[in-house]
């Protein structure tokens, strides 16, 4: 018993010299994070990417070269290296490297904003249905299986096309579709947490529901849930595209990279390669979010 | 230990703790759509925790002591059954669930998955004084306050993540948390066995001086019979979801008098070498729970088991002072063969 006060505070020798020990702040779990996804090189190159990208994109008035809009018939589907075209030109003689860095704004815009939609709305129904269990959880779940029944594609377009062509309506189906992915995962994450035993100690310390899962459950179940958001990014971008490739998203003449897509596959015989131009930049973009993505997800796994 | 303490109602002579007919069962799986036959987790237990005693409770896995632990938490919710605090029944005006809460907490086995691995450790202890009004400045000072008193220099700690800290300095924290709203009940559900044999010491010690130093009772779950030993003054010991024996620790290990108890302590390996056993003081598993065995629910196991065993189901009948077991043969007059005469006064 005598041993126990001086074994109490750790070790004898780091009790006596701890005041000269600077009090050390403890980095937190999101530093700790950061600090190893600085140091995954895939990730790293990916983030770079993705910021070149939405560098180009915001600021593509003052870097491209020409205006978006201004065709010329006789200049049509210049090939890749040309003088003036330095990335060719399209079916109505617009310059090609102008309007993809345009074609970025929207894109991009179409592709994060439903994301970011579908995680508020998504993680708030699935913390709540995984929280609050009973029938509050059933009844949020099979409303969640009935969208799940659709394949995600088929979905997009057919609210789409029920709400008619338009940027606002692609982004609204896109929301709804994505949605139910998230409170899904955001469902499975917060049962998990719900049943450990901090939630439970925190329960039976008398403090409200609310507070037990801003406190308690947020914090750890946020992370898987933002980490599966970030991987949607890239289907978003792809079903966004698909949606104005279709004429339902995007309207002509608005450069936009699936609505480029569309346009130009009549050239597709006489000029692949300009054809192909922003089928590549879709890909670049989505497989940088989702290496992005995949970092994120390797440098949250908590080891003890 | 029950002197001065402002909440204290009854005096030292009302049990802290009465719990009466307590039954839980889980609805089983079965079926496409209806329920299977429940599993009898808890099967009607009465006992009582009196002010400032440590009970400990054995059995082996699955006999019912965590979901006890849990009812008293209400973490569960009891099927059937009364908790009284303190002459107080548990739900009824005068002791609402958040009241009783504040007063009864518990530590749980698993160090690390009872703290919030995004929370500083100080911040985990503070978290319900918070809930419970606390100022942010006020419930962190507290928090220091406890962890200081547990051994852990909250300056060096404080600001810790619970995996930067050793397995006996996390359940000092859990100590700690559990302390935080002052509670006069603290249930230890298997709360050093997962420590190594030094840390764990040190833990029991500290758990001994805190008892003084606050004035608590402990209700001590274990399967761990040296440990139960050293803690507890008195000791309950329960087979599948219910008490088998229940009395003072010395009279509980040093003459058992239900065969099952006693199972248990030679179970326990000698070191003495040639008090080696050959053979199993038990074998088999115990029965399921979903359908336990008519009768005493122990005969299918029991070397004793005579007729009386597997039709009539023992009460928990005086054997000594103070001493209950749930078995025929500790019972005069039960028809047990081994069974003491019937007193003539009787």
């Amino acid at each position: 018993m005598t041993i126990q006060t001086s074994l109490a505070t750790g070790d004898p020798v780091a009790a006596v010299a701890a005041p000269e020990i600077p009090v050390q702040a403890s980095r937190g779990y999101w530093g700790s994070v950061l600090r190893r996804l600085v140091r995954d090189p895939v990730a790293m190159a990916a983030a770079c990417v993705i910021l070149a990208i939405v560098l180009a994109a915001i600021f593509a008035p003052l870097i491209a070269p020409m205006d978006p809009f201004k065709g010329s018939m006789v200049r049509r589907l210049r090939h890749v290296g040309d003088a003036t075209y330095w990335l060719g030109s399209d079916e109505l003689g617009r310059d090609m490297l102008t309007r993809l860095l345009y074609a970025g704004r929207l894109s991009l815009f179409m592709g994060v904003l439903p994301v970011v939609i579908a995680f508020f709305v998504g993680s708030s129904l699935g913390v709540l249905a995984g929280y609050a269990g009973g029938w509050i959880n059933t009844v949020i779940m099979r409303v969640v299986d009935v969208f799940f029944a659709f394949p995600s594609v088929l979905l997009a377009i057919a609210l789409s096309g029920a709400l008619g062509a338009g940027i606002l309506n692609s982004i609204v189906s896109l929301t709804v579709v994505f949605v139910p992915q998230i409170t899904r995962v955001a469902e499975s994450v917060t049962v998990q947490i719900r049943n450990r035993d901090y939630v439970e100690a925190a329960r039976v310390s008398g403090a409200n529901p609310f507070t037990v899962v801003r406190v308690q459950v947020l914090g750890n179940v946020l992370g898987p849930v933002f980490v599966y958001a970030t991987s949607l990014i890239s289907v978003s971008m792809i079903l966004a595209s698909g949606l104005s490739f279709l004429g339902l998203g995007v309207k002509p003449p608005e450069p936009e990279w699936g609505l480029m897509l569309n346009t130009l596959r009549t050239a597709i015989y006489v000029n692949p390669v300009v054809a192909a131009l922003p089928g590549v930049m879709i890909f670049i973009t989505s497989i940088s979010f989702n290496l992005l993505s995949d970092g994120l997800r390797s440098a949250m796994e908590v080891r003890q | 230990m029950t002197d001065l303490d402002p909440r204290d109602r009854g005096g030292p002579a009302q049990p802290l703790l009465t719990v009466d007919g307590l039954v839980k069962h889980f609805a089983g799986k079965g079926g496409l759509f209806g329920k299977g036959p429940a599993v009898r987790a808890v099967d009607g237990v009465d006992f009582t925790v009196m002010k400032g005693e440590t009970l400990g409770v054995v059995g082996e896995s699955g006999c019912g002591k965590s979901t006890t632990a849990r009812l008293l938490m209400q973490i569960a919710q009891q099927d059937k059954g009364d908790i009284v605090f303190d002459g107080e029944l548990l739900g009824s005006r005068a002791l609402d669930l958040k009241a009783y809460r504040r007063q009864v907490q518990m530590v749980f086995q698993d160090s690390y998955a009872s703290l919030n691995p995004r929370l500083t450790v100080e911040e985990s202890v503070a978290f319900g004084p918070k809930a419970h009004g606390l100022s942010s400045a006020a419930a962190l000072a507290r928090a220091h306050d406890l962890l200081r008193r547990v051994g852990l220099e909250p300056r060096r700690f404080g600001g810790r993540y619970p995996h930067e800290v050793s397995g006996g300095q996390r359940q000092r924290v859990n100590i700690a948390r559990a302390l935080a709203l002052e509670p006069r009940l603290l249930i230890l559900d298997e709360a050093v066995s997962a420590l190594d044999k030094s840390v764990e010491a040190q833990v029991l010690n500290l758990l001994t001086d805190l008892k003084q130093e606050f004035g608590l009772t402990y209700i001590f779950i274990s399967h761990d019979l040296n440990v139960v030993r050293f803690m507890s003054d008195r000791v309950m010991v329960m087979y599948l979801g219910r008490i088998a024996e229940i009395g003072p620790a010395d009279a509980i290990l040093g003459s058992p008098r239900h065969p099952y108890t006693a199972a248990l302590l030679a179970s326990q390996p000698s070191t003495d070498p040639n008090a080696r056993l050959e053979e199993a003081p038990l074998t088999g598993d115990p029965p399921n729970p979903i359908n336990p065995p008519p009768g005493c629910r122990f005969h299918t196991r029991c070397h004793f088991a005579a007729e009386v065993c597997q039709t009539r189901e023992p009460g928990l009948d005086p054997v000594a002072p103070a001493h209950f077991a749930a078995c025929h043969r500790a019972v005069a007059g039960s028809g047990h063969p081994d069974a003491p005469p019937v007193p003539l006064a009787a």
